[in-house]
């Protein structure tokens, strides 16, 4: 329970369903802000106390599990290596992969729980084989199924998601109704250990500036950058470039490269890319055995791309029939069926395979 | 985020349905925390809640609730063997902490700046470390903290050390009566001793030791002792530093100059009477209660042993802990994973002392003791109090077993990058 309505919520659907629920709040930091600033972060001590007085208002026992040590080696400290090494990560994606359906599932059953509830919008069900699939969550502008992206089928038939069926109104309602405090809470945004919101200034504290060039494709220098933290691929916006650009049009970032510092910028059409190399695939069911027509979602609440999909080896090709821009390597790609989770892998690599 | 479990699948007697809690009743051996209320301590205070007067008032109703605090101090004053003017009220053990240590430290430094040195142990509670630390980064105080043996107790020739090498420099020295974790006893005579050749002030922190083991302020040697209410069976929020008469200490609360102008504040009459009335049950029933508590906590630790070979008993065997005192390590637990599956069978206990900031800490005193952070953050804490049967003893022991083998399991899945 982070102290947010949803899993406030999700706790008392479970409870309601006849199960014997406890409520955990996880402490991901070792040194907790007392408050949080704005809907930013979920690891404060007025987060934790929201999550208390929520279990006391549904009636289940409440305890703080402290994972900050695995958070941080799982997490943050995967965070910085990737970005350090020019990849854009979803640390939401790792912290469900590796502590929320991992460190956390593996203590509870250990302990003699079954599953671990929580309040994300996806929804699971039994497929006809007896598989447990995941659905994209009724509500499509909340639906996180693609941060759930990483779970196997042994996580998924333990995660339990009562808010997949409902609309963000319909809960916040129903945590009024239920004399809920934090009906009222705003969501939270961004990455919960960086607590102002200024990831480029996080990761430049951590890692150092990293300045370098601006060049065009060409490979003419345009001019130069304090640290390649503040870009990210497809960003528009803050390049500071003194000269327009030839045609006229806005330039966007196309590449980054984080041991020379150099940032590569080019017009809309060079961002696109119509072909991704995953790896580290991971299946919400069976692999799939040839190739498969799907959508491809490459950002958490980004749009669905047409595309065909082939696992080859580790890795897993995945052609879009519409292009896509401002795909950056370390991005999650989940590959859905419908409105089925198929699995998802980390983008390696991308590329244009037809010429503009 | 939650974690459920189907109810048919449960397997008991592991974990119970805390919603229908079974029909036994709670097994409550958490009484360092907080012990059982006595209910005359209840009926005292009634009284006095539905009596009119704020002690300080000059008229008849002032007079009466006057009365009641003074007769309550001279109580509390004949437990402790101290001089009724001797008892400065405050709101409980951390306040009564606070005043003793910067009030000490704050008189002594300004009366000679050479005296910026106070000399205190690794193993106190943090009411008196944090103010520790607040002064040695406010102020021109030096912090020393004694290391202890592996029971807990203080190295008195270290304290002696310390003290002789510059002597005039020392504000003040506080060292616990009682450790409320583990329990040991500290060698408070022989370092009253030693203060005392030196005519520096000395501080105990006597919270645990109240009403556990026989308190005699008069003959102690010490000039300062922190008792607390809710400890022995009175109310939470009061508590009292006992303070000798020619001790000189600088004030936390300015005000109406209460309690010796040392503790401004609206004296709080019911809390005081019923302070009164649980000291006098405690401290009277001590001495029989003692022995009662002991045994019993050693049927605890054999019973646990017998059952959990590995575990391990932290601070002293026996003698030198207090009776009620059974603090245990178990190898390859979280301590807040044991604590959970027992609170699930409604046994209460603890996993130290307990954590407000939220995230919990391996505990400086395991640590001081020369424990691992492994074994720090897998250990217990039982104590047993007044209401303490044989059948909380039997309860645990009955499912201390299982529920050790589920926490291990449970430890290796969650703290494998742990060392």
């Amino acid at each position: 329970m982070s102290g947010g309505v949803d899993s406030a919520v999700a706790a008392a659907r479970a409870r309601d369903a006849g199960h014997d629920v406890t409520g955990i709040h996880l402490a991901l930091s070792h040194n907790p802000k007392s408050y949080r600033s704005g809907a930013r972060g979920c690891c404060t001590i007025e987060d934790s106390n929201d999550a208390r007085r929520a279990a006391d208002m549904i009636g289940i026992p409440f305890y703080l599990w402290d994972l900050s040590e695995r958070f941080h080696q799982d997490v943050v400290e995967d965070f910085m290596s990737e970005y350090s090494e020019g990849r854009t990560p979803n640390p939401c994606v790792r912290c469900n992969e590796k502590i929320k359906f991992a460190a956390v599932l593996d203590r509870a059953v250990a302990l003699g729980f079954d599953a671990v509830v929580t309040g994300h919008y996806a929804q699971l069900e039994t497929g006809t084989d007896g598989m447990v699939e995941m659905h994209r969550a009724v509500d499509h502008g909340k639906d996180q199924s693609y941060v759930l992206g990483v779970l196997t089928q042994d996580q998924l038939a333990r995660s339990m998601f009562p808010l997949g069926d409902s609309t963000k109104d319909v809960v916040r309602a129903e945590a009024a109704g239920r004399g809920l405090f934090v009906a009222q809470k705003p969501d939270s945004h961004d990455i919960c250990f960086i607590a102002d919101g200024d990831t480029a200034g996080w990761l430049r504290d951590r890692l150092g500036a990293g300045s370098g060039a601006i060049v065009d494709t060409s490979g003419e220098v345009l001019g130069s950058h304090e640290g390649t933290f503040g870009f990210t691929i497809g960003q528009r916006r803050g390049l500071r470039i003194g000269k327009p650009a030839s045609d006229g049009k806005p330039r966007y970032v196309l590449d980054i490269e984080p041991v020379s510092g150099r940032v590569t910028v080019g017009s809309r059409e060079d961002l696109a890319v119509d072909e991704l190399v995953g790896i580290r695939p991971r299946w919400c069911g069976t692999t799939p055995a040839t190739e498969l027509d799907c959508t491809v979602q490459l950002r958490a609440h980004g749009d669905d791309h047409r595309a065909v999909a082939r696992v080859i080896g580790d890795e897993v090709r995945i052609e879009l029939i519409d292009p896509a821009s401002g795909v950056a390597p370390g991005q999650a790609a989940v590959i859905y069926a419908g409105t089925r989770v198929v699995g998802s892998a980390t983008i390696a690599t991308t590329r244009r395979r037809t010429p503009v | 985020m939650a974690v459920a479990g189907l109810r048919l699948s449960l397997q008991p007697p592991i974990l119970v349905d805390a919603m229908n809690p079974t029909a036994t009743p709670v097994v409550y051996l958490d009484h360092a925390a907080t012990t059982p209320i006595y209910p005359e301590v209840i009926e005292a205070m009634a009284r006095q809640l539905a009596s009119l007067g704020n002690a300080s008032s000059l008229h008849g109703s002032g007079r009466a609730a006057r009365r009641v605090v003074e007769e309550s101090r001279e109580t509390i004053a004949a437990c402790l063997n101290a001089r009724p003017s001797e008892v400065v009220f405050t709101s409980g053990g951390t306040e009564a902490d606070n005043l003793a240590v910067k009030g000490f430290f704050w008189a002594r430094h300004k009366a000679d700046p050479r005296r910026t040195r106070i000399i205190s142990t690794a193993v106190e509670h943090h009411a008196v470390l944090d103010p520790l630390h607040w002064l040695a980064a406010e102020t021109a105080a030096q912090v020393e903290l004694l290391p202890v043996d592996h029971d807990g107790r203080l190295d008195v020739e270290a304290l002696r050390t310390s003290i002789e090498r510059y002597p005039e420099s020392v504000a003040l020295v506080t060292v616990m009566w009682a450790n409320n974790e583990v329990g040991t006893l500290q060698p408070l005579d022989d370092v009253a001793a030693l203060t005392a050749s030196h005519g520096i002030p000395l501080h105990t922190d006597a919270v645990q030791a109240m009403g556990q083991v026989p308190l005699d302020f008069a003959a102690s040697g010490v000039d300062a002792m922190t008792v607390t209410g809710h400890k022995i069976g009175g109310p939470f929020g009061v508590g009292a530093l006992l303070l000798r008469r020619e001790a000189d200490l600088v004030a936390l609360l300015h005000g109406g100059g209460q309690e010796r102008d040392v503790r401004s504040g609206t004296i709080d009459a019911p809390a005081i009477v019923g302070f009164a009335v649980a000291a006098e049950l405690a401290v009277k029933g001590q001495s029989e209660r003692a022995p009662v508590l002991a045994a019993l906590r050693d049927e605890l630790v054999t019973g646990i042993l017998d059952v959990v070979p590995e575990a391990q008993l932290n601070g002293p065997p026996r003698d030198g802990r207090l009776p009620g005192n059974a603090h245990l390590s178990f190898p390859g637990c979280e301590g807040d994973s044991l604590l959970m599956l027992l609170d699930a069978q409604d046994i209460e206990c603890s996993t130290g002392s307990a954590c407000s900031a939220g995230v919990p800490q391996a505990s400086h005193v395991l640590l001081a003791m020369g424990k691992g952070e492994a074994p720090a953050r897998g250990s217990l804490r039982f104590s047993l109090g007044h209401t303490s049967t044989r059948d909380d003893v039997a309860r645990v022991v009955d499912v201390i077993g299982p529920a050790v083998e589920r926490a291990r399991s449970a430890g290796a899945t969650s703290s494998g990058a742990r060392s």
